[in-house]
């Protein structure tokens, strides 16, 4: 691979941006198609009842209404499928109650999809809907944790008893026990992962429609993985061969996990235009989205790390309590446990670790994946109780963590995974020297001068991702397998289509994939476009999440162009009266090895597709797919340090510097890679001072706008101090690892810790997210006493 | 039904609208404007923003036919032709976008403040942007790219 | 949000005339008050009366020892006159920290004193620089306008033409935003002006505006940060939401008029 002026390594700027900055970017919702009607949602307003009944008379009968669907209509339709089985500690699969797209019976959250008007116009969907009368039987409703392990709680599914879904482990118990055993300090902690809503700034919208005279079905979606959609829609709910279902997830603004679950809106949409025989468009209104995208995080942990007199960390037992709402969304499961408890090793060398899981169901919507999911809370949760051993201990927190730092790779965790390769102690040292930590003493006086408290708070960090080997995550309950698809068609003139199963929706795949191939086969970033999102023209596709796209999807293009060039060198050969062995690619050329007889690429294609002169028996063409499973997961790792100054009349924190050192693997485009990082600890930050979903105790949901549910602003927000150190990954050839969720790993931990450090001359030794001005100020009021 | 006309990019645009048309709808669904985008309800996203009369204003808390006989840009006209607008290209050049869903309101927020003010600092860019949410870049590049098509406007569109 | 008839009159009288054809009619400034209601369809007028075509309402003029904002002004026109910041800097910083730059640009001085919404800043520069509230029929001191949440002294087919701030000695405004609306928790308006010390908090009460006597007597014997922060307000009849609950609420009142008063000067 030679670097050059677009190829790996450099800042190009992005294919996609054009169209995005002219305004000419495709979405869902600004798709229409000839005689398209509109559906309308109506939802249910109590978050758990009985249906007495539903009277849809005086709505049908409204103007410009054609249809209204419930329950009992798509009663012969498959229900909404999860993803992932989990087992618990005795074996038994997880409780795993059935999802109508449209309730029927019960409602189980505020939220809940009830029936579909479908419309004439948008307005007149909506009108109709609220003529619609449902008879709901309220039931008392579980709307938190603590609600759903209650004695005598109300139970979401009479097959869940005590609302449990699973409880599960992963570790040595005994010898975790043990490890307590021989401690000479046992620190403990308790902490809330804070519940989410995750609001991609673009609400979800879909378009379905069916073609009567072939039998087609049609479905634009904003999602993540248009083929994982087309295989749950079309294999467990419609019950349609995939040649006959196709899914476009054209551009989509945002997705941070929520658009990656199967929701029962793509169901009903392409189900109801099935039965009208014509297009059916639904746009979300943001109100409706609180509601019913999948919401993240929501643990309650308690935690115990074992330490020897030197501060060496002998063992850790982690106890999680997590809620994932009324039904089982495609990743729901999977996030608590194999997403989470499978990171307590973290950076560190913990002998002996154990983690279990207990999760429930509650009267809310649904928990799924969001940006980092399941990574971020046992990162918090870690990094947390590693800081208050430091404080308990009187041991330097910079310190602490160095003496436990794994330094011999490959490591093998207690907790399943095993590192490749890493140093941890280079991006501590980076980001020390980056964020000025040995100056901080004076920085705090100088805000002490002012009235304010400054403190300064760090997290050192491991994340994995790339997800993730098929057998692998088959043994652990996956329904599917976690490979990626890659096709590179090299056209006669030697421009380049690249075709990926991943699909962007931020991340600049356009850009970073077509950088790859142009690199590797030496022609213009310019000739090289890549296609996405759309189950009729890409082989196959598991999408993007966990920042697997590039490891994973990434190698896959590499394995395509691979073999695009060995096909290339026998067509060259043949051209050059020359051995293929002998025929060397670089640079765009095919050179006969010694020489300077070489045929271009664009030679070679063009033979390929006009093979008059061409090797007896090889195929015309030069058009290659690769589908790669990767062999491990990556794992990236860095150091974040956050400084903050509050107010202590007000409470309000202000974040006054965030630098991060992250080792992300190799770097395609370094631009792209600081702007994922950028995102990724605005929402950190977000999770840690802002956002905070709530519920009443009766499942109203309280946070239900952006009046009410804070979302980072860029006032809200410093700059940021971004460095890099780089160690490749060991297991896929471009040696890249993932940067998409690191941010929102890393950081959240290395707030809060710094919060606490800037409350301690107060008194305040603990603090929940999101640390909001009132929470900081209640602490410093109770700390006064 | 009310009939409203506009000057649209430059171009007159007249439609029939109900009292209760959005301006956002009037440019999407009657215009086919599809730059202008729709990400809430409450007036905070500011996706939706477009000037009427040289001011940026959020058209889904404008009606239709408050902008009858107004001047409208929309993220559509913008640019001269193939060439992208200053601040365009700074958003560009600077990885200010991500996704691009906030872009279009983003960009058009960002011309109202260099029209004002042709060298905003980044606290003052940060707190003109109050109104625009952006979830992909975390606003780091969105700030630069916003101060570095200010200068490069040199005090005008 | 249900349709309605919408009026562009080009007379005041004009728009009295629309009001009263309709009972369900009401006037439309910016906007930005009543639209956002009525899309969650918390409003649904059959009518709506815009005064945009009505001229005479958007000037600011400069009386000498009073400064008179036209009810059709943006919170960004007031922001950035050169009558207002010369003559009542705190009103135009005030204006320039209502909502974000495209409401201010939308937004209007009457649409938000007709709307009264309790957690709207201009209630409190009204009371505090004690001003008057002009229509096409009367004049009401800001006094006897506002009359609790959402409620005015307006009677339906009032027009606000006017608002007229008498020029104070010194005055500043501090408000407490709610995080994620940002709309005040605790607003305060200090002012020294022709009718002695006024302080007068929005945001933090269900009744909306109301003035601290406390604090005000405390001001009068010594006008500095100090005499009011210790002067804690009730926190009966505060509002309690997620962002703010009363006691919290109560306690920012203290601490923005303590830094109202060190902000006049």
């Amino acid at each position: 691979m030679s670097a050059n002026g677009s190829g790996i390594g450099a800042s190009v700027k992005r294919k996609e941006d054009t169209r995005f900055l002219t305004g000419r970017g495709r979405y869902t919702d600004d798709i229409n198609l000839p005689g398209q009607l509109y559906g309308y949602i109506l939802r249910s307003p109590v978050a758990h009842a009985n249906i007495g009944g539903i009277d849809t008379s005086a709505a049908a009968a409204a103007p410009g209404v054609h249809a209204i669907f419930t329950g009992t209509d798509m009663e012969g339709v498959g229900g909404i499928p999860t993803g992932w089985l989990i087992h618990s500690k005795d074996g038994e699969p997880m409780v795993e109650p059935g999802h109508p797209a449209l309730a029927l019976g019960k409602v189980r959250y505020v939220g809940d999809c009830v029936a579909i008007v479908v419309a004439e116009t948008r307005e007149q969907a909506k009108e109709a809907a609220n003529l619609i009368d449902v008879d709901y039987q309220d039931l008392p409703a579980v709307a938190s944790i603590e609600a759903a392990e209650a004695e005598g709680a109300a139970q979401v599914f009479d097959e869940a008893p005590g609302n449990v879904c699973y409880d599960w482990e992963v570790g040595d118990r005994a010898a975790t026990d043990a490890a307590f055993d021989e401690a000479t300090h046992v620190v403990s902690i308790d902490v809330v992962n804070n519940r989410l809503i995750p609001n991609a700034i673009e609400p979800r919208a879909a378009i379905a429609n069916y073609d009567p005279a072939t039998g087609d079905y049609t479905l634009y979606t904003t999602s993540q993985n248009p083929h994982l959609i087309r295989l749950l829609l079309g294999a467990f709910v419609l019950q349609l061969p995939e040649h006959k279902l196709r899914i476009v997830a054209p551009d989509v603004g945002g997705g941070f996990g929520s658009k990656i679950p199967h929701y029962a809106e793509e169901a009903i949409l392409t189900w109801t235009a099935g039965q009208l025989g014509r297009p059916v468009k639904w746009t979300c209104e943001r109100i409706d989205a609180f509601k019913s995208d999948t919401h993240g995080r929501d643990h309650i942990s308690t935690a115990r790390l074992a330490l020897d007199a030197d501060g060496k960390f002998l063992g850790l037992h982690v106890s999680t309590k997590a809620n994932l709402g009324a039904y089982l969304s495609t990743f729901a499961t999977c996030v608590p446990t194999y997403l989470y408890g499978i990171l307590f090793a973290g950076p560190y060398t913990t002998p002996a670790v154990y983690c279990e899981v207990k999760s429930f169901f509650t009267n809310t919507v649904p928990v799924d994946a969001l940006r980092g999911a399941g990574r971020p809370e046992a990162t918090y949760l870690l990094e947390r109780l590693v800081e208050k051993a430091a404080v308990e201990l009187g041991i330097d927190r910079v310190e602490i963590r160095r003496k436990n730092f794994i330094r011999e790779f490959p490591y093998q965790t207690p907790v399943a995974l095993q590192y490749d390769q890493g140093d941890y102690d280079a991006t501590l040292d980076l980001a020390l020297k980056a964020s000025d930590w040995a100056g901080f003493e004076a920085r705090r006086a100088e805000s002490a001068a002012r009235g304010k408290c400054r403190g300064i708070g760090i997290s050192t960090f491991i994340e994995a991702c790339g997800i993730a080997p098929s057998a692998v995550v088959g043994s652990l309950g996956a329904r599917a397998g976690l490979y990626e698809s890659g096709s590179v068609r090299v056209h006669p003139t030697g421009s380049v289509s690249v075709f990926t199963g991943t699909h962007s929706h931020g991340q600049g795949h356009e850009t970073t994939f077509a950088q790859i191939v142009s690199d590797m086969l030496g022609v213009d970033f310019e000739a090289v476009d890549v296609v996405h999102g759309d189950s009729a023209k890409i082989p196959f596709g598991m999408g993007t999440y966990g920042s697997r796209s590039l490891a994973v999807g990434g190698t896959a293009i590499y394995l395509a162009v691979e073999k695009v060039i060995e096909k290339g060198k026998k067509i060259a050969a043949h051209l050059l009266e020359a051995s293929a062995e002998d025929i060397e690619f670089e640079n765009g050329s095919f050179t006969v090895a010694g020489t300077d007889r070489s045929k271009s690429l664009g030679e070679v294609a063009l033979t390929a597709y006009v093979p008059h002169n061409y090797p007896a028996g090889l195929e015309p063409g030069l058009e290659e797919t690769a589908f790669y499973d990767p062999l491990n997961f990556t794992f990236p790792a860095g150091t974040h340090v956050a400084e903050v100054e509050v107010d202590p009349e007000t409470g309000e924190v202000e974040v006054v510097s965030v630098t991060g050192a992250d080792d992300v693997g190799r770097i395609i485009n370094p631009m792209i890679v600081d702007g994922q990082l950028h995102g990724g600890l605005a929402h950190g930050i977000g999770q840690a001072l802002l956002e905070e979903c709530l519920y009443q105790d009766d499942g109203q949901l309280q946070t239900g706008s952006y009046l009410d549910y804070t979302m980072p602003r860029a006032a809200d927000l410093p700059s940021f101090n971004i460095n890099h150190n780089t160690t490749l990954c060991t297991h896929n050839p471009l040696g890249v690892k993932g940067v998409g969720e690191v941010g929102s790993i890393g950081v959240p931990p290395a707030v809060i810790n710094a919060v606490i450090d800037a409350l301690r001359p107060l008194g305040v030794n603990d603090m929940a997210m999101p640390a909001t001005s009132q929470r900081v100020w209640q602490a410093i009021q109770q700390a006064r006493g | 039904m009310p009939t409203v006309t506009m000057t649209v990019n430059g171009m007159e645009r007249s439609g029939n609208v109900e009292g209760r048309t959005l301006l956002v709808e009037f440019l999407r669904e009657h215009l086919g404007l599809t730059g202008t985008h729709v990400g809430c309800d409450t007036s905070q996203c500011g996706a939706c923003v477009v000037h009427v009369n040289g001011t940026s204003v959020k058209s889904c808390t404008s009606l239709a036919a408050q902008a009858d006989g107004a001047e409208v840009t929309t993220i559509e006209g913008l640019a001269n032709g193939s060439d992208l607008h200053p601040m365009q290209e700074a958003f560009r050049e600077h990885h200010g976008l991500q996704c691009g869903f906030c872009t279009p309101g983003m960009v058009m927020s960002a011309v109202d403040l260099a029209n004002q003010n042709a060298d905003p600092s980044e606290h003052e860019v940060r707190e003109w942007l109050e109104g625009n949410l952006c979830r992909c870049t975390g606003y780091h590049n969105i700030v630069k790219a916003v101060q570095a098509g200010a200068r490069a406007m040199g005090g005008g569109s | 949000m249900n349709d309605f008839t919408y009026h562009a009159p080009t007379s005041l009288d004009d728009a009295v005339a629309a009001l009263r054809g309709d009972g369900g009619a009401k006037l439309i400034a910016g906007g930005h008050s009543l639209l956002p209601v009525m899309k969650l369809n918390l409003a649904a007028p059959s009518a709506l009366v815009s005064l945009a075509g009505v001229p005479g309402l958007g000037d600011i003029a400069d009386g000498g020892d009073s400064v008179t904002v036209g009810a059709m002004c943006s919170h960004a026109q007031v922001a950035g006159s050169a009558i207002v910041q010369a003559r009542i800097p705190a009103l135009a910083a005030m204006a320039d920290g209502i909502g974000d730059a495209q409401v201010r640009n939308a937004g209007t001085i009457g649409g938000s004193v007709a709307h009264n919404d309790p957690a709207a800043d201009y209630p409190a520069a009204c009371v505090a620089l004690g001003a008057t509230i002009v229509t096409d029929r009367r004049e009401v001191h800001a006094d006897d306008f506002f009359q609790g949440m959402f409620a005015t002294a307006l009677a339906d087919d009032e027009v606000i033409t006017e608002v007229r701030f008498p020029v104070p000695g010194r005055a500043a405004y501090a408000k407490f935003a709610n995080p994620a609306s940002k709309y005040a928790v605790a607003g305060v308006m200090v002012a020294d002006g022709p009718a002695g010390v006024r302080v007068a908090v929005t945001g933090a009460s269900g009744d909306g505006v109301f003035r601290v006597a406390e604090m005000e007597a405390a001001l009068g014997a010594s006008f500095s940060g100090e005499a009011v922060a210790g002067v804690a307000v009730s926190s009966d009849g505060m509002l309690s939401d997620t962002a703010a609950g009363a006691d919290y609420r109560a306690h920012l009142v203290t601490v923005m008029a303590k830094r109202a008063v060190e902000a006049c000067g």
